[in-house]
C-alpha cells in the first residue's frame, strides 16, 4: 500500500453494483494474459448509465473509448459501493484501469473483502457524503496512514475512517502474505 | 449467554467453544464451490501462490459446476469451460460436472442441494454471491472472490469476521397466492439493500418450517440482496430427509441456543402479507403488486437459482395452463434435474414442459441464462429499453443485459399472471 495516493477524482453515486463496475459480458477475459487483462481496464465502470458517469455532470466515461487506462486515480462513491455479485473482477478492473483508492460512504462486504484480500485497491470509508463535496476531475491527495484526504482543487481537507482490521492485510500486500505471516502457508 | 446457529457452526470449524460477533477467526472449510466464470482465474491465483505442482487441499471437498456461460458461442466463454475441464483432469477431481455430458447439472446453487453437498452444520464457501442459498439447509455458506477461493483451495482455511444475526420470524399460514419470493422481497424492502450488510439473516417461525426445501432456498438465496453475509434456517426433519436421500455423508446439525443474542428481530404474520415486486433498479425498491398493476411489459422471464426450481415452474404452470402469454416469456430451468422434472411431471394430464409450450413460452437449457445478462447471444437477454418482469434476484441497471432495460422482480405466480395479460397483474386475479 502506497503512503500517498495522488490524482484525479471520479465521482459516482449510491449503490453502484458490480454489473456497473464490470458488466457480466466482459467476465470472459483472462485476468492474466496481458492483451486480455487490459480489457478489464477498458471496461472498468462501463456499466454506469451515461448520466451517472462522473458526477455531478455525468457523461464522462471512467476509461475513454480508445484507451485501456483511466485518467482517474481515486473513485469517490456514496453508500453500498460494490453490491451485487462476488466477482473479484470488479476491484480488479478498477486496479487495471489505474485507480489506486476508492472512498465510499459504505461498502457491500464481498467487494470490500475482495479489494483487500487481493490487494487490488485501497477501500476507505468517508465520514461524510463526499459525493456532494468533490467533483469529477478534482485533484486529490490521500495519506493512507493517517486517512487525511485533501482536495487540492477546492482546498478542503477531510478525515476518513481508519482502515481498522484490514490494515494488516493491506500492509502485508494481500491475504496470502497475511496467511504466511499467520503461519498458515509455507 | 447463548450463541446463534451461525456462531456455533463457525466456532466448531475454528476449534473454539464460543465466538463473538466482530471477531476475526480462521475456519476450516467443508466444501468449496466454483464455476466457469470464477474457476479459471481462481486456478491461476492458486498456481501463482502455491506453485505449479500445487495440490488441492482435499479433492472430495472441491465442487466445480459450470453454469454461467454455457449455451453461447462466445469463444472466451468456451475457453473457460476448457480450462475447468483441464484443471479437473489434472487434479483428478471427483466433483466436476462437465458441460456436454450426462454429468452436467446447471446452476450451482440448486445443484449443490440436488447432489447432496448442502449438509447441515457445515461451512461452505463459493465463488458466487448467491452461495448463501445453501444456508436453507442449516449450514454456514457465503460467497467469496477468486483470491479467497484460491487460498481455500491450497489450505482449506479462510478468515471470517463473525457476523451479528438479524432474526426474521414468519408466523401464520401462507395464502396460496404468496410464495417465499414475496416474503424475502418484503424483508429486503423493510431493511433496505444494505440493511443486512456484514450480518446473518436467520429465518425462523412456523411459516418458514411449513415451506418446502426449495422455497426455503428462495429465502436464503436473497440474503445477499440485503447485503447479508449469509442466510440460514435451522434444519428440521424435512431437511434431513432431503439430504439423506442425496448423500451418505455424515453431518452433525447445530441449532441456535434459546438464549442466543440477536442484533434485532422482526416478526411477520404471513397470512396478512401481499404479493410484492421490486421495482427497477434495486432489489429493495418494493411495491405491492396492486400498486404497480397495469404496468405494460415487453418480456417475462422464469428462471435462475432463486426462481427456476421445480416448484417455481409448478406455480407458474398452474396459471399458464390453458392460457396464452401476451409477451415473450422465457422459461429457463435452473438445473438439468429440474428440466427432467418438467418433462416428467404432469398437470391435468399434460407435462409441465408441454403446458409452457402450449402457452407460447420459449424454452431454454438449464443454466444461469439471462439472469445476469451474459454474452450477447444469451437466451432471454434483455435488449434496448424493454420492460421485463422476472423471477430472478437482481434488477440493477444492465443486470439482465441492456443497461437501458427496466426489470421488475416478482414471484413465479406474479410473473405468470403478468405474462398472460401483458401487464403487471396480481396473481389473485387469475388464481381460481
Amino acid at each position: 500500500m502506497k503512503e500517498i495516493i495522488e490524482g484525479k477524482a471520479y465521482v459516482v453515486g449510491d449503490s453502484i453494483d458490480t454489473d456497473q463496475i464490470i458488466p457480466a459480458a466482459h467476465l470472459v477475459y483472462s485476468m492474466t494474459v496481458p492483451e486480455e487483462r487490459q480489457m478489464y481496464g477498458r471496461y472498468a465502470l462501463s456499466g454506469l448509465p451515461e448520466s451517472d458517469q462522473g458526477l455531478p455532470e455525468g457523461g464522462t466515461p471512467f476509461t475513454s473509448e480508445d484507451s485501456f487506462v483511466s485518467e482517474f486515480k481515486v473513485v469517490i462513491a456514496g453508500g453500498n459501493f460494490g453490491c451485487g455479485s462476488s466477482r473479484e473482477h470488479a476491484p480488479f478492473s478498477m486496479m487495471v484501469a489505474g485507480a489506486e483508492a476508492v472512498i465510499a460512504e459504505s461498502y457491500a462486504r464481498i467487494f470490500y473483502r475482495n479489494a483487500v484480500d487481493g490487494g487490488f485497491i485501497v477501500p476507505f470509508e468517508s465520514r461524510i457524503r463526499l459525493v456532494d463535496e468533490i467533483r469529477t476531475g478534482d485533484e486529490l491527495r490521500l495519506e493512507t496512514g493517517t486517512g487525511v484526504l485533501t482536495n487540492k482543487t477546492s482546498g478542503k481537507e477531510y478525515l476518513l475512517n481508519p482502515l481498522g482490521d484490514v490494515a494488516d492485510i493491506l500492509a502485508a500486500g494481500n491475504v496470502f502474505e497475511y496467511a504466511r505471516r499467520a503461519g498458515l502457508m509455507d | 449467554m447463548g450463541q446463534t446457529i451461525t456462531q456455533k457452526i463457525l466456532a466448531r470449524n475454528a476449534g473454539r467453544e464460543r465466538i463473538s460477533p466482530g471477531e476475526n477467526i480462521w475456519v476450516d472449510v467443508d466444501i468449496l464451490m466454483t464455476h466457469d466464470v470464477c474457476g479459471p482465474p481462481t486456478f491461476d491465483i492458486f498456481e501463482r501462490e502455491f506453485g505449479e505442482n500445487a495440490r488441492v487441499w482435499d479433492k472430495d471437498k472441491l465442487v466445480i459446476m459450470p453454469d454461467h456461460y454455457i449455451f453461447t458461442e462466445d469463444p472466451h466463454a468456451m475457453r473457460n469451460i476448457e480450462l475447468l475441464r483441464a484443471f479437473a483432469a489434472e487434479h483428478d477431481l471427483p466433483h466436476y460436472f462437465d458441460v456436454g455430458t450426462s454429468r452436467y447439472k446447471g446452476v450451482c446453487h440448486v445443484a449443490l442441494a440436488e447432489e447432496g453437498f448442502n449438509r447441515p452444520g457445515n461451512v461452505l464457501f463459493g465463488t458466487d454471491s448467491h452461495t448463501c442459498t445453501s444456508g436453507a439447509f442449516g449450514l454456514f455458506s457465503t460467497g467469496v472472490g477468486n483470491t479467497d477461493a484460491a487460498l481455500i483451495m491450497g489450505t482449506g482455511k479462510i478468515w471470517v469476521k463473525v457476523p451479528e444475526t438479524m432474526r426474521f420470524v414468519f408466523e401464520g399460514e401462507l395464502p396460496p397466492y404468496l410464495m417465499a419470493k414475496d416474503l424475502i422481497l418484503s424483508v429486503i424492502g423493510d431493511i433496505g439493500f444494505e440493511g443486512g450488510t456484514y450480518r446473518t439473516l436467520e429465518f425462523d417461525g412456523q411459516a418458514v418450517f411449513d415451506l418446502s426445501m426449495e422455497e426455503r432456498m428462495t429465502l436464503t438465496n436473497m440474503a445477499i440482496e440485503a447485503g447479508g453475509k449469509n442466510g440460514i434456517i435451522a434444519p428440521d426433519e424435512k431437511t434431513f430427509e432431503y439430504v439423506r436421500a442425496r448423500t451418505d455423508h455424515a453431518f452433525d446439525p447445530l441449532y441456535s441456543d434459546t438464549d442466543a443474542v440477536y442484533h434485532s428481530e422482526r416478526v411477520y404474520d404471513v397470512s396478512t402479507m401481499e404479493p410484492v415486486v421490486a421495482k427497477p433498479h434495486r432489489p429493495d425498491n418494493r411495491a405491492t403488486v396492486s400498486e404497480v398493476a397495469g404496468v405494460k411489459l415487453d418480456k417475462a422471464y422464469i428462471g435462475s437459482c432463486t426462481g427456476g426450481k421445480y416448484e417455481d415452474f409448478l406455480a407458474a404452470a398452474r396459471i399458464l395452463e390453458g392460457e396464452e402469454v401476451r409477451v415473450d416469456t422465457y422459461v429457463v430451468p435452473a438445473s438439468t434435474e429440474v428440466s427432467r422434472q418438467l418433462r416428467e411431471s404432469t398437470l391435468n394430464g399434460k407435462t409441465l414442459w408441454q403446458v409452457f409450450i402450449d402457452a407460447g413460452c420459449k424454452m431454454g437449457h438449464a443454466s444461469c441464462g439471462a439472469c445476469l445478462g451474459g454474452p450477447i447471444d444469451t437466451f432471454g437477454r434483455s435488449v434496448g429499453e424493454e420492460i421485463v418482469i422476472s423471477t430472478t434476484n437482481r434488477n440493477f441497471p444492465g443486470r439482465m443485459g441492456s443497461k437501458l432495460a427496466s426489470v421488475y422482480l416478482a414471484s413465479p405466480l406474479t410473473v405468470a399472471a403478468s405474462a398472460i395479460h401483458g401487464v403487471i397483474t396480481d396473481p389473485r386475479e387469475v388464481l381460481v
